[in-house]
């Protein structure tokens, strides 16, 4: 078995094959049912005993970091023109490369305008593990 | 309590509620629940009959889940309060649960986690704590493992080369958090090798106490990799080095060679030379031959090719390293070690960095990166 990471982004990535919009566009029924396709994604692969973990975070991030001894850390952003920017992310615990990349399709799939796909592009990051032992 | 001896004693008591009729689906959910009551009571009221205790407790939890069933399917619904007569038990159950929980219709990590908990004897809780999952995750692997298999007869024979793959990945994933999921494995792969005269099964286990025995010099403290050439000697366990040869010799003698034999006879060699200078890589190279005639994988060639580098020069490696394919898992990282060995150590630094980027842990990662930094400061590039 083997940990993957599927990130949403709000931003970054390849160019969106499907220009879809804002999601404040969308009406509220369809904005329901991509968030209900999520949690059925989620709900289906606990079942299958696939799910670790799942979570959204908010775009409104701050950038900090340590300066100098005594003194309190430096804060600054957010910045609206970040070109990569998180939207959530799902870990999922599966048997192959091949089933991880299987199953970010579906959740690419989500409904957006019209109940039809959105071709999200979702990036699919292996985890780092513990070594094997059979390997030196 | 010794959670040990309360493990042994899971497959037998599953194997006495099917023995009295109950579908394995059943009985073994009946045995985790009588499993986890004893882990909470056992400590403060320790049984008289450990292995009776958890019979009576497991009947009476298999007889609840029936009762609970049968109210809410038909009310009119009785179950014998009593167990049947019958056979009550036999000591081939346990092979035979072996054989169930690692059936071919499985995939590898639901057969790991069902061998676990009902060869095993852990708790689901245990199981998903060791592969880093939500408990309710694992349990879903395991009652779908269980579907999958639920028209297979508990009396059919297994493949015992599907248990042997399932025992040897659960000792792979090595220590983690409570529990010692190398030496559960041993202790299964043990159990095991008691209850068969397969030459696999027992050159399986000598694979295992002889990598078992290097595993404290294996790490750092602080969890860095130290490579075989640079281990400490003296502190790997000579008792599990000599357990584990015995038991090799032994498989070795009847002449049925397989896979996990030769892979041991390969350890069995690191485990004699008294120094990394001393070892025979010659005969190394010669297993890895044999390993190829039973199984030709570009992993095995990749483990020939450095041997062969040993044996023979790194020159002989390199070209042994052209017979492997590109995309072979820690390739780079064996060409980045023969090409610092033939002196290019430029391209060495920079084969380091590249297998550090493609490496799938953390310690392998930092290791390759430290080795690739240790060449930029001996090359001053």
């Amino acid at each position: 078995m083997a940990k993957y990471l599927l990130l949403k982004h709000y931003r970054g990535g390849p160019t969106p094959v499907v220009d879809f919009g804002s999601m404040d566009r969308w009406t509220p029924a369809e904005v329901d049912a991509h968030i209900k396709y999520m949690h059925d994604f989620a709900a289906t692969l606990a079942g299958t005993g696939e799910f670790v973990d799942g979570q959204a975070v908010s775009p409104e991030g701050t950038f900090v970091r340590y300066d100098g001894e005594g003194r309190p850390p430096v804060t600054d952003g957010p910045f609206a023109e970040t070109k990569d920017l998180i939207a959530g992310w799902m870990v999922i615990d599966v048997d192959s490369y091949e089933r991880a990349v299987e199953l970010t399709g579906e959740l690419s799939a989500a409904p957006g305008p019209g109940g039809k796909p959105i071709y999200e592009w979702i990036e699919l990051r292996p985890f780092l593990s513990k070594p094997p032992t059979f390997t030196e | 309590m010794n959670e040990t001896l309360l493990r042994e004693l899971i497959p037998a008591v599953t194997g006495v509620l099917v023995r009295r009729g109950v579908d394995f689906a059943t009985a073994e959910d009946a045995v985790q629940e009588a499993l986890i009551r004893a882990l909470a009571t056992w400590p403060q009221d320790p049984p008289g009959d450990p292995r009776g205790w958890l019979i009576i407790v497991a009947w009476r939890k298999f007889l609840d889940a029936t009762r609970a069933q049968a109210a809410r399917a038909a009310r009119e619904a009785r179950v014998e309060a009593e167990p049947p007569p019958g056979p009550t038990e036999s000591t081939d159950d346990t092979l035979r649960l072996y054989f169930l929980c690692a059936h071919p219709l499985l995939t590898p990590a639901s057969a790991v986690a069902l061998t676990l908990r009902a060869v095993g004897g852990l708790t689901t809780r245990q199981i998903a704590d060791a592969y880093l999952v939500p408990e309710t995750t694992m349990a879903q692997r395991i009652s779908r493992a269980k579907r999958l298999i639920s028209d297979v007869r508990f009396e059919e024979t297994g493949d015992l080369a599907t248990v042997l793959r399932v025992l040897y990945l659960v000792f792979n994933e090595g220590y983690s958090g409570e529990l010692d999921l190398a030496e559960e494995a041993i202790r299964l792969t043990r159990q095991l090798a008691s209850m068969t005269a397969d030459e696999e099964a027992a050159g399986l286990l000598a694979l295992m106490l002889l990598h078992h025995a290097r595993r404290s010099a294996r790490t750092t403290p602080s969890g860095a990799l130290v490579p075989l050439a640079e281990q400490d000697r003296t502190v790997w366990d000579r008792e599990l080095i000599a357990e584990g040869v015995t038991i090799l010799q032994t498989a070795l003698a009847r002449d049925r060679l397989g896979e996990y034999q030769a892979q041991a006879a390969i350890a069995a060699l690191h485990a004699d030379a008294r120094s990394a200078g001393e070892t025979d890589w010659v005969q190394i190279v010669e297993w890895y031959d044999e390993l190829l005639r039973l199984n030709d994988n570009p992993v095995i060639r990749l483990n020939r090719a450095v041997a062969v580098g040993e044996a023979d020069g790194s020159r002989a490696g390199l070209a042994a390293l052209d017979q492997v394919g590109r995309k072979t898992p820690r390739r780079t990282a064996a060409e980045a070690y023969l090409r610092e060995r033939t002196g290019e150590r430029a391209l060495a630094a920079r084969l380091y960095a590249d297998a550090a980027r493609a490496a799938t842990s953390v310690a392998e990662r930092d290791h390759l990166t430290r080795q690739a930094a240790r060449l930029q400061e001996l090359t001053g590039s």
